[in-house]
């Protein structure tokens, strides 16, 4: 009988994978040094609007975040408009130039970036800019998307 | 000479968990990561008002109040206009071409107050903010398009043309605290 046997090519087939740690590596340390660990857990809903005329901060560093919406309550549901720093609710708006003070005492340079839901009044958001009007923290930014 | 054979182990560390263990951080990184670069419009709030201090004068003429009411209805100086319009009206009111009396005497001197309700949604004043900047960033490209041939955005950061067109038309927008209805 004849001999169907294929013949290999005597050619290695195998890809050489030595440098695949420092490609790895390198990936990994560019992910590293851009991730930020903590984002902030929204306990308001903030859906962002649209513009034109946005600009990029670059100095991410100064920047503060003060979240504006309503609130998420269990089973989904939405509640009142609140304002949001760091982890908590601020339910006293007059509170918010205490913390805004110190974080300007902390950072001189600071911008409080605002970040509105859409449908949130306007009226909750010019008593928040009177507050930080008090506080010192005149560099606001209003976070929007750009409009597509 | 004697020449001794010594058969020795490899001291290697034997490196091909190294990618393995590469990859996990990898991916955990990959995971948790959100390249998000914070967009937004940029604006400068007025420090708290002094009660012991009167606000300075400024000529009616100077002043370009737009009202918006939370259904989006727009008050141009009292006229009714839609939102689209209101970038070409506030250029005009800026610039004055014509040297209107009624419109404002320089662009330096001009200032835009944009007023509205406290049930206005964030959407509609965000909408409003955005035109009248539309109609500063229109100025400022014309203007340095004619000095410079180049877009405003292009000009060097903090370089002496871009301070020249950022002076020519300074921005001045005021944001008036809502009326309590």
């Amino acid at each position: 009988m004849g001999n169907f046997q294929k013949k290999s090519a005597n050619t290695k087939q195998e890809i050489p994978t030595s440098a695949m740690p420092d490609v790895v590596f390198m990936l990994l340390i560019f992910f590293m040094v851009t991730t930020v660990l903590r984002e902030v857990e929204l306990k308001v809903r903030v859906t962002l609007t649209n513009a034109q005329n946005i600009e990029k901060i670059e100095q991410k560093r100064y920047v503060t975040y003060v979240y504006i919406g309503p609130e998420v309550l269990q089973d989904r549901q939405l509640g009142d408009d609140k304002v949001q720093i760091d982890d908590a609710i601020v339910e006293d708006i007059s509170a918010i130039r205490n913390i805004m003070y110190d974080k300007l005492l902390e950072q001189p340079r600071l911008i409080v970036s605002l970040r509105v839901d859409e449908d949130s009044e306007f009226g909750l958001l010019t008593d928040v800019q009177m507050e930080l009007r008090q506080a010192g923290t005149l560099r606001i930014n209003y976070s929007t998307k750009r409009e597509l | 000479m004697l020449l001794k054979k010594r058969k020795r182990e490899d001291a290697e560390i034997n490196g091909s968990s190294l990618a393995d263990i590469a990859f996990l951080l990898l991916i955990f990184f990959l995971v948790t990561t959100t390249i998000n670069v914070d967009t937004g419009i940029g604006l400068v709030l007025p420090p708290p008002p002094d009660p012991s201090q009167e606000p300075p004068p400024i000529r009616q003429r100077n002043l370009l109040n737009i009202l918006v009411n939370a259904q989006g209805q727009v008050l141009l100086d009292g006229q009714p206009a839609s939102v689209t319009q209101v970038k070409d009206k506030v250029k005009e009111f800026i610039d004055n071409p014509a040297n209107n009396a009624e419109l404002a005497e320089s662009p330096q001197k001009a200032i835009i107050s944009i007023k509205t309700q406290r049930q206005t949604p964030y959407r509609i004043y965000i909408d409003m903010l955005d035109e009248v900047k539309s109609a500063y960033r229109e100025l400022r490209d014309q203007l340095s398009q004619q000095r410079y041939g180049v877009l405003f955005n292009v000009l060097e950061e903090n370089s002496e043309q871009q301070e020249f067109v950022k002076d020519a038309y300074p921005q001045k927008i005021s944001i008036a605290e809502p009326d309590d209805t």
